[in-house]
């Protein structure tokens, strides 16, 4: 049957299951959205190109699916590159179709012609350009492997416009592709030097990161760590994949960590990392990260072991494989560990927990943004799906929501994009139409991204924005305060629309709340309102987010507010 | 640990900007490449690149991760270590000035230069060998007055497998 590229197009998408589309159409890819007038796909027209990778990196967050947008050439291509890099950064399996100009004028500087597989290069896993329309229905499975497979991550396609009006024959049951999977086999020296480590270590900490969600093996490090009674404490990236209300769970390491977890990284003999890469807001100095232990690095990419940490024990390979295998292995080589020695290092931890746990002191008339959390978290008893900013509301959310499921924690890590939350929480909304689906945003953040509240009138899509609004960039102020001596350079937004009117100019409720008795009843509204609602929430202007590692600091080594540094 | 020069010889899929990838990935990551060679192989779709890099192996483990994680790379391998051969070929114009003719001509002789162009004004030699021994020629060359001098990377035959 001889088809034209842009039917193609739709017939490959129906073929990898895509159930829904963000975008934002411009000349190059007109026939492309000729083509989908005439089809049953879903298509959610957004406000901004980047809001369109964002809400599908939203929705494959959440759902585990590969995401897909469709934006035009030019202007509209280099619009997503924010986007493509955010799930870079965070793996996530992302194919962006972009539109291109004829390939007779490649080259030529033509109108909105621009190469945006050269720019997006080292911001995408692999991208391709899309010159015969013979490679069409063959790049577009490749695409789709290739975002999912492995380490997964975004695959830009470029398509010419003169390719997707051509004609060629569709055989989708003959289309070959490479693999890209790389085979795994069992290590077992490996299971066995792990099982001796376990045997001997006396502190064991399991650290859990991003890989194990997007690996599915939650449950699997959730059995092991019960099973073997092993504290775990995650990233950023891994709140999720440990549930966050199990006594085993320590909150998250690093720069904002919690003091017992990063104690317990400072002070245990055998660190088992799973999914995670490292990054240096995570370690703080990498010389005492984790000095006294042995470190086990479980981890899908050959080339994020060892890259930032010296490891003693590497484990290449798809987590929920490992996790599968040495737990089969433990069980048949009957390893148990040492319930009183165990019971000692839990009582440390504990002591920690004891001695400083998370707080903040909400009195007075002055709403506290942490508060507003707990309030959100006590509410929905933490069935809901949260996305955030970036800032200082993005770490509390860390330190006060626990996270008891995978894929319930939508925030841009690596890259710490501003302008993600919002869109992102509509592309999860369209996936889980009946969760509540809440955005914790900054002042700053939300106005990044702020034109596709049209989005979530337009098309109904629920989603709640709460808005902790201090009226400043929070987390450069923060740094201002702590190591600029309270020069507050260009980080006051006092100046701001009113939100609540601005929510109502484009269709959707605004609240907005002053007083701390006002933060329950009003969440409870919001919530419980069938519309997308922005809630305001006038917080405490100069809080800050602590514990806090200084920047180059080791990170046993904690500044913790109004308590003095304890080491 | 030692900083040494490496050579790396990478098979890829054969498509227009894989070159690009693997500079842009080893330059955005901050990896210098000293010298690369791309040639073709016995088979249409894959390319043999050739390329030396200076570090130390913990440098060129992360160099060698990171070329691998691109989707057209197919192998990657540290010819260093391994049984191989190296190869460099240069082109040189010697200019016949009145004063260094004569000494051209003799330095032709003892070194069993390959003269490819024999002009009236000038001679064009090419050499061929390691880097030791192009280097060893290179010092010959220069009190000649070396007018134009072009130099191919390493190329690499791996004889191990
Ligand atoms: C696109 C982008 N620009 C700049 C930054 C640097 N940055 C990090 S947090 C932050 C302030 C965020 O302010 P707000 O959204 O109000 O959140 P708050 O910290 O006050 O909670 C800035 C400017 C960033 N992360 N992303």
């Amino acid at each position: 049957m001889k088809l034209k590229g842009t039917e193609i197009l739709l017939k490959a998408l129906e073929a990898e299951n895509v159930e829904i589309i963000f975008g934002y159409p411009g000349g190059a890819v007109l026939d492309i959205y000729d083509q989908l007038y005439k089809s049953n796909m879903n298509h959610i027209l957004v406000r901004h190109e980047q809001g369109a990778v964002h809400a599908a990196d939203g929705y494959a967050r959440s759902t585990g699916k590969v995401g897909v947008c469709l934006v035009t050439s030019g202007p509209g291509a280099t619009n997503t590159v924010t986007g493509i890099a955010t799930a870079n950064m965070d793996s996530i399996p992302l194919v962006v179709f972009t539109g291109q100009v004829p390939t007779g004028l490649i080259g030529n500087d033509a109108f909105q012609e621009c190469d945006i597989t050269g720019i997006t290069r080292p911001c995408t896993k692999h991208n391709f350009l899309v010159r015969n329309i013979e490679d069409l229905a063959a790049t577009i499975k490749e695409a789709f492997h290739i975002a999912r497979s492995g380490r997964p991550g975004p695959v830009l396609v470029d398509l010419p416009k003169n390719v997707m009006a051509a004609s060629t024959e569709y055989d989708p049951a003959n289309i070959k592709i490479r693999n890209q999977e790389s085979p795994y086999r069992p290590a077992f020296k490996k299971m066995a030097n792990l099982q001796e480590m376990l045997t001997t270590a006396n502190k064991p900490l399991i650290m859990t990161g991003g890989g194990v969600i997007l690996g599915k093996a939650s449950a699997l490090l959730t059995e092991m760590a019960r099973k073997y009674q092993i504290p775990v404490t995650g990233t950023l990236m891994g709140l999720g994949s440990f549930p966050g209300t199990d006594p085993l769970w320590l909150g998250m390491l690093g720069m904002h960590g919690t003091y017992y977890a990063n104690m317990a990284v400072s002070h245990c003999d055998l660190l088992i990392a799973v999914g995670v890469r490292f990054d240096d807001r995570v370690t703080g100095t990498i010389e005492t990260f984790a000095a006294k232990a042995k470190i086990v690095h479980i981890d899908i990419d050959p080339s994020s072991i060892n890259k930032n940490v010296a490891v003693d024990l590497p484990i290449v390979g798809d987590t929920k494989a490992v996790l599968k295998d040495l737990l089969k292995y433990f069980e048949e080589h009957n390893f148990t560990y040492i319930a009183a020695e165990r019971q000692e290092w839990l009582n440390a931890i504990a002591d920690w927990k004891e001695k400083v746990p998370l707080t903040y002191c909400q009195n007075g008339k002055v709403i506290k943004p942490q508060f507003v959390i707990e309030t959100l978290y006590k509410l929905t008893k933490g069935d809901a799906i949260i996305t955030t900013e970036v800032g200082q509301h993005q770490m509390w959310t860390a330190q006060f929501f626990p996270f008891d499921k995978p894929n319930t924690l939508v925030t841009s890590g690596g890259l710490g994009t501003m302008g993600f939350g919002f869109p992102a929480a509509i592309g999860v909304k369209c996936a889980f139409p009946d969760k509540h689906v809440v955005d914790i945003a900054g002042d700053g953040s939300i106005q990044m991204n702020i034109q596709e509240l049209a989005t979530a009138a337009q098309y109904k899509i629920n989603v709640k924005i709460v808005l902790l609004n201090n009226e400043f960039l929070g987390m450069p102020r923060q740094w201002q305060e702590l190591f600029y001596e309270k020069r507050y350079s260009h980080t006051d937004m006092t100046y701001a629309p009113d939100f609540v009117k601005l929510a109502e100019a484009y269709g959707v409720v605004g609240l907005r709340v002053t007083k701390p008795e006002e933060v329950e009843p009003t969440l409870k509204q919001g919530l419980a309102l069938d519309k997308p609602v922005l809630m305001d929430f006038r917080v405490s202007r100069e809080e800050c987010v602590y514990p806090m590692v200084h920047p180059g600091d080791s990170i046993s080594n904690m500044s913790l507010g109004s308590r003095e540094m304890i080491n | 640990m030692e900083k040494k020069e490496h050579i790396i010889s990478i098979l890829v899929h054969n498509k227009p900007d894989v070159l690009a990838r693997i500079a842009g990935i080893l330059g955005g990551k901050g990896y210098n490449i000293e010298s690369l060679c791309v040639n073709a192989t016995t088979q249409y779709e894959v390319s043999k690149i050739v390329m030396t890099t200076i570090g130390n192996k913990e440098t060129i483990n992360r160099i060698e991760g990171q070329l691998r994680r691109l989707v057209d790379v197919i192998q990657v391998d540290d010819l260093t270590n391994v049984e191989s051969i190296h190869r460099e070929l240069i082109l040189v114009r010697l200019n016949l000035t009145a004063d260094k003719k004569e000494q051209i001509k003799k330095a032709v002789d003892t070194n069993k230069w390959k003269v490819i162009v024999s002009a009236d004004a000038y001679i064009v030699l090419e050499l061929t060998g390691d880097k030791s021994q192009i280097d060893f020629a290179l010092a010959r060359l220069e009190p000649l007055g070396i007018a134009d001098i072009t130099r191919t990377g390493v190329v690499a035959l791996d004889l191990d497998d």
